[in-house]
């Protein structure tokens, strides 16, 4: 990646300012989980009102930067890494927006959980567990962006199974928790999707990930194995 | 999702066919005008049927490689080649002293940056060349004369008018005639040097697409300043800087994923 300045001051500004925007984007998203989750072990009308009404902010973000990059397609025709930033961007605001959905899904999702009763909520750590993973991905993946760390992006992809392991965990759990009462199964089956909300954060903290590499190598590793992207992020 | 290996994703993208034959080779090229340097130690592959871009700020020698090939250079005394050009299939050495450089031209043609039509017919413009070969047979030149202005894209406008003066013609209407002018004697390699530097968009659009069209038969080798141009037409692109080859590769992947810096910053506008 280049560390020289563009000739252009405005070409610059306009690429700082995008970037910036995105990493705002990601810590808003950040903070939608965070109050999900915390509305899914408390049952708080108001955060959970927050959340939703915060969802919106996260879209205006995704409508404000796709349109970012379309200007800078237009006015720069960017290339080499200023069209991999681009088109990478345009990519990972996508993921940001869907995991800001997930986020407002898991405090609609508690409202109704806890319209049952606070107790079922409690009974299941590992979707707390499962969360924290997440937002650690999350993160993680936003450090990256921001660094263009390619060693970072990678530890991203490795947690995946982590949280996959997480899922079907609280899945099982589940189970027998239905099993032995039928009076939870309705609870039971919105806890279950509270956990595939975050087991789909997981995954697009990934995609996010894999974006930073594509932008920082150029090499697209969507669709391949660990190995392939561990021996294509050592060269150099 | 079945895991496909990263080499092979690489490849889907960019290999655009099988890899073909050499048309001509710049080896170890050196070129001096008098005691100064202006190519140092090129090498360079020009494949057959493909087109070739050559980018790079004013004074990389860009122009002055692609003089070499058509020995225009020989015009001026204090000029002086170094290494080979050969040129394929019969590997002759198109800058050894032995070839006539007049051999190398009815083998080559050359487009220039502004249309440089002779104040002549439309028609005899293109004849010129095909009469200055010894052609004398008049529906053999009349044939010939339409098949380039065809291969041109120039023909529907201009067979109603064939008699008029060359400079009637619009700019770019003036460039399809040169491109005409030089694909009348069937040249295997064609040389443009800025085409559409001063054309207007529509007319270097035509241009462009002219290129994308003549490459099914014939070689071509572009300089151009425009980088979006190159990544337009081309198939392979050599990037230069200060009369040396930085990189050459295939245009996607130089443009998407240069390998060296240099490249990098000057095809993101960093280069200062």
């Amino acid at each position: 990646m280049g560390v020289t300045e563009h000739i252009s001051k405005a070409f610059e500004a306009d690429l700082d300012t995008t970037r910036t925007r995105v990493l705002q984007m990601g810590g808003l998203v950040e903070a939608q989980i965070l109050a999900a989750i915390q509305a899914f072990a408390t049952g708080d009308a108001g955060l959970i009102a927050q959340v939703i009404e915060n969802d919106r902010r996260v879209n205006g973000y995704e409508v404000a930067i796709d349109g970012a990059c379309n200007h800078i397609v237009v006015k720069r025709q960017p290339a080499a890494s200023d069209l991999r930033l681009i088109m990478g961007i345009s990519k990972i605001v996508t993921d940001l927006e869907r995991i800001g959905d997930e986020a407002e899904k898991i405090a609609r999702m508690a409202k109704r959980i806890h319209e049952h009763g606070g107790h079922h909520a409690q009974r299941f750590p590992a979707v707390r567990h499962a969360a924290q993973i997440a937002v650690k991905m999350l993160r993680q993946a936003l450090d990256a962006f921001a660094r263009l760390d390619v060693a970072g992006a990678a530890e991203v992809l490795k947690e995946d199974s982590a949280i996959d392991d997480e899922f079907r965990s609280v899945l099982r759990q589940l189970i027998t928790y239905m099993m032995e009462d039928p009076r939870t199964i309705s609870p039971g089956l919105e806890i279950v999707w509270v956990a595939k909300a975050i087991e789909r954060i997981g995954d697009h903290a990934k995609n996010v990930a894999e974006q930073v590499i594509y932008i920082v190598k150029g090499t697209d590793v969507r669709h391949t194995t660990f190995a392939d992207i561990e021996r294509e992020i050592s060269k150099e | 999702m079945a895991a496909v290996s990263v080499a092979s994703a690489v490849e889907l993208r960019a290999d655009g066919g099988p890899q073909s034959a050499t048309k001509a080779e710049a080896k170890d090229l050196s070129f001096y005008y008098g005691s100064f340097r202006a190519l140092k130690n090129l090498n360079l592959v020009v494949h057959e049927q493909q087109v070739t871009a050559l980018i790079g700020p004013s004074g990389c020698g860009k122009s002055t490689f692609l003089r070499c090939f058509n020995r225009m250079h020989d015009l001026y005394p204090g000029n002086r080649y170094e290494g080979e050009i050969r040129l394929h299939p019969d590997n002759t050495n198109l800058l050894s002293p032995s070839v006539d450089p007049i051999e190398v031209r009815m083998r080559l043609s050359m487009v220039f940056q502004k249309p440089n039509p002779f104040p002549k017919s439309i028609f005899e413009n293109v004849a010129y060349g095909l009469r200055v070969r010894g052609e004398r047979g008049r529906r053999a030149i009349e044939d010939k004369v339409e098949a380039a202005l065809r291969g041109a894209a120039l023909w529907d406008e201009v067979k109603d008018r064939l008699r008029d003066l060359a400079f009637n013609l619009s700019g770019g209407q003036q460039q399809r005639l040169c491109i005409a002018r030089a694909l009348a004697t069937d040249p295997e390699l064609l040389l443009f040097d800025e085409p559409t530097s001063a054309l207007d968009p529509i007319a270097t659009a035509s241009i462009e697409e002219l290129i994308t069209n003549l490459k099914k038969k014939i070689t071509i080798l572009i300089v151009t300043h425009n980088m979006q141009q190159a990544a337009r037409v081309s198939d392979y692109t050599a990037y230069m800087y200060l009369g040396e080859l930085i990189e050459f590769g295939r245009t996607d992947e130089l443009f998407i994923k240069p390998k060296n810096k240099q490249t990098e910053d000057y095809i993101t506008g960093r280069f200062g």
